[in-house]
């Protein structure tokens, strides 16, 4: 960004630019060289973007109208779907923009993985897409609470019941989250408040994200530095600008469908029975996007080894740039890797399958080598994998296996078969 | 090409999850199936149906289940039985509810007005347990959407009772019920044959009293479904013809250069 040599045209520009560089910002982001070579999956940034803001703006409207009580909040959200002009349409719009959103985040981070988007010198923006895909965790669970139902209640139960398995403080800990001896109109307030500031401190995250990346610039399908800018190069606006309002309309076309003709088919049904502390919901199951590290905890017989595990199945994917010992970014050009990645995809399906299932018989003995093999895979294969993987050959930029110009004849040979990978 | 394929196998994977979970967790009967006029991309309420399925409510459900969270007013709103506003106050006025304090700080008894709350059967949910053999008659406001399979449930359960399976012992007051969750019901079955007398006609089947009070409770569960079907419709056609101009200027942006997107 500090490489950026910008004059604006008129006078006033220049005087405020020379105070405040917003016009210099704006003109790098303009100009901001992208690899011409990014495919759909590189429009889930925007996409995220988006649904950031859509989830801030619904939520400041629901704010208003929701009540933060335990003897009001139910009552309060069926006013919101009743009385309030367009509350419902508000209100489907946040609840199922939270499933859209981890559904994007979901494709985003795999799509990091495949084309190893989080190695150097990436490190920085990945921890901080992990910070803030756990901040988003964090909210979502928070906000499943706000409606009061019988699953809020219980999924607040169990998620704050896990902290009481840390030694010797655990129980004190649990009391000082509830703020009493059970979920009850404190845990509800003091959720509410946490539910209202952590999208701001996602926001802030977001920022740090988009500079991070704008730092080395966009990784790219086939993974190799690029020379920015240059004929690999197209500037941001306006072909990524409109590539990117493409892809996230389609992303709207399926929201839309959701929130229209199928708003509470993510949701629990349960969560539409006021919360009573003295009937326990048959199964209680959290949310579909939680549904893989509800299986990892319960895959563990302890439970204090089960919360350990759950948070580890986060952090090895923290310290994943580190893990992953290829030098190699793209799975275009690791053969091995790419079976392993797809291995890795059809895990965690399998572990968000089995942690909506009874934690028992086949289902616990399924989530139990689902949950082996996922810290197999970035404990032991992936730190393997790159010393001895043999890559195939790299190209020497981005327009080379677009145009064919290759050196290497057995790679020129191989074009059309880039071409369709990429 | 590869990657689309791989795409749609993601995409298999993932709905047959989806598909799989809902189908194993249902551990009872499966459910009637009823071709609901509400259903589908247009679905829209049975007008006579919902205001049928109020009659059914009042006469029958009402004297145990409240229906909290509506308003008489309700009642004449667009999108639902839509009685005439009259008609609604008239059925209001049937109910007696406690207002004030008054000047002279009394609490008194009034007529209830369109902007009154449904009047409960029970003044709380203890009262309501103590007079139903200690189970709680739920609110029937959001019932249909708090239920796993939704209309079809509520009607099922209506239609489900039948005498239990030999070796089945139930206790008194408990009763058999195909549907229901662990297939033991409080509720004795509360439709018979003509228990209502319908003023536009209909013959009052179980069956026809059934559906009309699904209806009527998919509405109260859902007040805006109508508005909801006909602004999503529109939302996809104004999404649909956008995606389209972009995909074009997309296409002719792109056009500039060699590679494609």
């Amino acid at each position: 960004m500090s490489d950026h040599e910008y004059t604006p045209k008129s006078k006033v520009g220049k005087w405020f630019n020379d105070r405040l560089p917003l016009l210099t910002l704006a003109n790098h982001l303009t100009d901001y060289p992208t690899p011409k070579n990014l495919n759909y999956w590189w429009t889930f940034g925007g996409i995220l973007t988006f649904c950031l803001i859509t989830q801030i703006i619904t939520g400041i409207v629901l704010g208003m109208h929701y009540v933060a009580h335990a003897d009001l909040a139910f009552q309060s959200v069926e006013h919101i779907m009743r009385d309030v002009n367009y509350g419902w349409l508000i209100r489907y719009v946040h609840a199922n923009g939270a499933s859209m959103f981890f559904l994007a985040v979901y494709i985003h981070i795999f799509r990091s993985l495949y084309y190893g988007s989080y190695k150097s010198p990436r490190e920085v923006i990945w921890i901080i897409g992990m910070l803030i895909y756990f901040l988003m965790m964090a909210t979502a669970f928070m906000g499943y609470v706000l409606p009061w139902g019988q699953m809020s209640f219980w999924g607040a139960t169990v998620i704050t019941n896990l902290f009481s398995a840390i030694p010797l403080v655990g129980e004190s800990i649990t009391n000082w989250l509830w703020g009493g001896y059970s979920v009850d109109n404190p845990t509800l307030t003091r959720f509410f408040s946490l539910h209202y500031l952590f999208p701001f401190l996602i926001l802030g995250l977001v920022v740090l994200h988009i500079w991070a990346l704008h730092v080395p610039g966009n990784n790219n399908p086939i993974g190799i530095d690029i020379k920015k800018p240059s004929k690999d190069t197209v500037p941001f606006h306006p072909y990524i600008v409109i590539k990117d309002a493409f892809a996230l309309l389609i992303f709207l076309l399926i929201f839309a469908f959701f929130v229209f003709f199928s708003p509470n088919i993510l949701g629990h049904a349960d969560n539409y029975i006021e919360a009573n502390p003295l009937v326990t919901p048959a199964h209680i199951v959290p949310e579909w996007y939680l549904l893989p590290f509800y299986a990892i905890l319960r895959s563990v017989p302890d439970k204090l080894l089960g919360v350990i595990a759950m948070f580890a199945a986060i952090f090895v994917l923290v310290i994943l740039p580190w893990l992953d010992t290829s030098k190699v970014r793209s799975t275009v050009f690791r053969p091995i890797y790419k079976q392993f990645y797809w291995f890795l995809v059809a895990d965690v399906l399998v572990l968000g399958y089995v942690g909506a299932m009874p934690a028992e018989g086949i289902y616990l003995l399924i989530a139990r080598v689902a949950t082996a093999y996922y810290f197999a895979h970035f404990l032991i294969i992936l730190p393997f994998l790159g010393f001895k993987e043999k890559t195939t050959p790299l190209p020497l930029s981005i327009t080379e296996p677009i145009l064919g110009g290759s050196p290497d004849i057995a790679m020129a040979r191989n074009n059309s078969n880039y071409k369709e990978k990429l | 090409m590869r990657n689309s394929l791989k795409l749609t196998f993601f995409f298999i994977l993932v709905s047959s999850l989806f598909f799989s979970k809902v189908h194993a967790a249902g551990e009872q009967n499966d459910l009637l199936e009823v071709d609901w006029s509400f259903k589908s991309f247009f679905g829209k309420f049975d007008r006579a149906s919902l205001q049928r399925g109020y009659q059914v409510y009042t006469e029958v459900c009402a004297s145990c289940h409240s229906l909290k969270h509506l308003s008489y007013r309700n009642l004449a709103e667009k999108g639902g039985p839509e009685f005439t506003e009259l008609e609604a106050k008239a059925i209001a006025s049937n109910f007696e509810v406690t207002d004030g304090p008054n000047s002279d700080g009394e609490m008194f008894e009034r007529p209830a007005k369109l902007s009154d709350k449904f009047v409960m059967p029970y003044a709380n949910v203890q009262e309501a347990i103590a007079a139903n053999g200690g189970a709680y008659p739920p609110d029937m406001s959001v019932l249909v959407k708090a239920r796993k399979g939704g209309a079809n449930y509520i009607y099922s359960v209506l239609m489900g009772y039948e005498e239990p399976p030999v070796g089945m012992e139930l206790d008194d007051g408990v009763y058999y019920n195909k549907y229901m969750y662990g297939n033991k019901i409080k509720m004795s079955s509360p439709l018979d044959d003509d228990i209502v007398e319908y003023s536009d006609g209909t013959k009052a089947t179980v069956d026809q009293m059934a559906k009309d009070v699904t209806t009527f409770l998919q509405w109260t569960a859902e007040p805006h479904l109508e508005t909801r079907h006909k602004l999503g419709f529109r939302v996809i056609i104004y999404l649909s013809v956008l995606t389209i101009l972009v995909y074009f200027s997309m296409k002719k942006i792109w056009s500039r250069i060699e590679t494609e997107v």
